[in-house]
């Protein structure tokens, strides 16, 4: 599926912070009502790092995704994306997330738009490119993910996995410095899965940092250079994918890896 | 439906309601005015509705504005709304189009044709916000939230995203308002302005017959068929469009 010559690389990243950190998220506090969803989440991740977030239903981790981007406010801590505070009072949240992608569960693409105009809105609006050229790059980017056929169907007629390697191209024409990807395979049938977990495998090889919060457990070992496990809204162990996957250390880990491995699902 | 037709033909006064309401040589004879008199109603409507359509959704996107900065303008438009749902269109008329001229101000248009459009675009605009109203909150959030995660505004997402998605969902109940429009037009005529419904009174106090009433009643339905058929094709349209060949 994933098409491309195998040098082919994406754009150059735009330069990051002098240190090389990519995102550095502070004591960050979420809580909806009464509901604690993150009580003091302290994560760095360097540029070109692919971080896994894994831990239960309810622990966080989209939530945590969700704050990085904005698009929930927290109730304390700072988060840092490329050095620049991005949590700091008058940000512009527009420019901020342009540099953020993210991609969802549900896809989330905009069913009365073509799949070429889905990928090229944000480049156009946002970034006041041209017609002819957004559309020149999001076909350049639909055709390296297998997906030059299906530039004027409109989403309703595309299979999820193909919906949803959409949206990963629809955040990927705003060229962002980072990319969220909030459970992206839940929502698949498991024949679909594979097809999307090969284009966030590019992704990785080219150089995309990238966070990814994922019940797919195999993936993570494979993908991740380091896994968080989140807890009750902390991340209560994190280290290198051979270290958390073969000898994790907190018990909560361990039960947790321990139900995974039940289920038949590691 | 056989039955009604049976039960009202058999009733003792079905022989004086023919004579009054179905007069065939009365209908051929007062048609020719109320049609002309009609056009007024069509004009009417056509202006209002130009005007109704942006205004409202103008309304509707002002109380969908977030955060305690906006509250004023939120507020003033849900009074807007509520007041101008809550009083009956006739009042508003008979307010607007006796007062305004009443108000002996020079630079105030004095023709009751503005007023009633003023009148109607009013009310109507009140309802019509509501309808937008409840065509953007039935876009899941997390479409806005996929527009806003791409770094457009919430401006642009509205614009972009939300309310092409609101605005179709809501053609057939805007189609609704808009035949209801057409049927308060009738409601002028009580400013003396002689639209069908006025002209079919003038008709009916000249032959003592109620067959003009059937006059106008003919004229307003002959002109919601055809938007009611064109409404249900651009539906059919736009759900083809997006759905046809679906994958299971």
């Amino acid at each position: 599926m994933s098409s491309g010559d195998p040098g082919e690389r994406l754009k150059p990243l735009p330069p990051l912070s002098a240190d090389g950190t990519a995102l550095r998220v502070e004591g960050v506090y979420k809580a909806f009502e009464k509901l604690e969803v993150l009580r003091g989440i302290d994560l760095e991740v360097e540029e070109h790092e692919v971080v896994c977030l894994i831990g239960a239903s309810g622990s966080g981790k989209s939530t945590l995704l969700r704050c990085i981007n904005l698009l929930e406010p927290i109730q304390a801590g700072r988060i840092f994306v490329g050095g620049v505070e991005i949590t700091a009072r008058n940000v512009d949240l527009n420019a901020i997330r342009r540099r953020i992608g993210i991609v969802f569960q549900s896809f989330n693409l905009f069913p009365h738009m073509t799949v070429l105009e889905n990928v090229t809105l944000a480049p156009r609006k946002a970034l006041g490119q041209s017609r002819s050229q957004a559309s020149a790059s999001a076909a350049e980017l639909l055709r390296r993910f297998g997906l030059a056929d299906k530039q004027d169907e409109y989403p309703d007629r595309l299979s999820g996995g193909q919906q949803q390697r959409v949206a990963i191209v629809r955040a990927l024409a705003m060229q962002p410095e980072l990319l969220l990807l909030d459970e992206v395979t839940s929502a698949l049938d498991p024949e679909l899965v594979a097809e999307v977990l090969d284009v966030i495998r590019e992704l990785a090889a080219g150089g995309m940092t990238m966070v990814i919060a994922t019940h797919e457990m195999g993936f993570a070992r494979d993908i991740a250079n380091r896994v968080c496990f989140l807890d009750a809204g902390t991340i209560l162990e994190e280290g290198p994918p051979q270290q958390i996957f073969s000898a994790p250390r907190e018990e909560r880990t361990q039960q947790f890896l321990q139900r995974i491995v039940d289920a038949g699902r590691l | 439906m056989t039955a009604v037709v049976v039960v009202v033909t058999r009733s003792p006064g079905w022989g004086a309601f023919k004579a009054y309401f179905l007069d065939w040589s009365i209908y051929k004879d007062s048609f020719p005015e109320i049609l002309h008199a009609f056009w007024l109603n069509v004009k009417l409507f056509c202006v209002a509705e130009v005007i109704i359509l942006p205004a409202a959704l103008f309304l509707a996107v002002l109380r969908s504005l977030p955060g305690p900065v906006f509250f004023p303008i939120r507020a003033l438009a849900i009074a807007y709304a509520d007041l101008f749902r809550g009083i009956p269109t006739i009042l508003v008329i008979s307010i607007l189009g006796f007062g305004m001229p009443a108000l002996g101000l020079s630079w105030l248009p004095q023709s009751e044709f503005f007023w009633a459009v003023v009148a109607l675009v009013l009310v109507y605009t009140a309802y019509v916000s509501e309808v937008y109203r409840s065509g953007i909150d039935s876009v899941h959030s997390s479409q806005a939230a996929a527009a806003r995660s791409l770094g457009l505004s919430h401006g642009q997402s509205l614009r972009f995203v939300v309310l092409p998605q609101a605005v179709r969902r809501v053609i057939p109940p805007l189609l609704n308002d808009f035949i209801g429009l057409q049927k308060d037009t009738a409601l002028v005529g009580t400013l003396g302005v002689v639209e069908a419904f006025k002209q079919a009174q003038i008709d009916q106090s000249a032959t003592f017959n109620g067959t003009p009433y059937l006059v106008a009643a003919t004229l307003f339905v002959l002109i919601t068929i055809p938007l009611a058929r064109f409404t249900d094709w651009l539906v059919a349209r736009d759900r083809k469009r997006q759905q046809a060949g679906r994958l299971a």
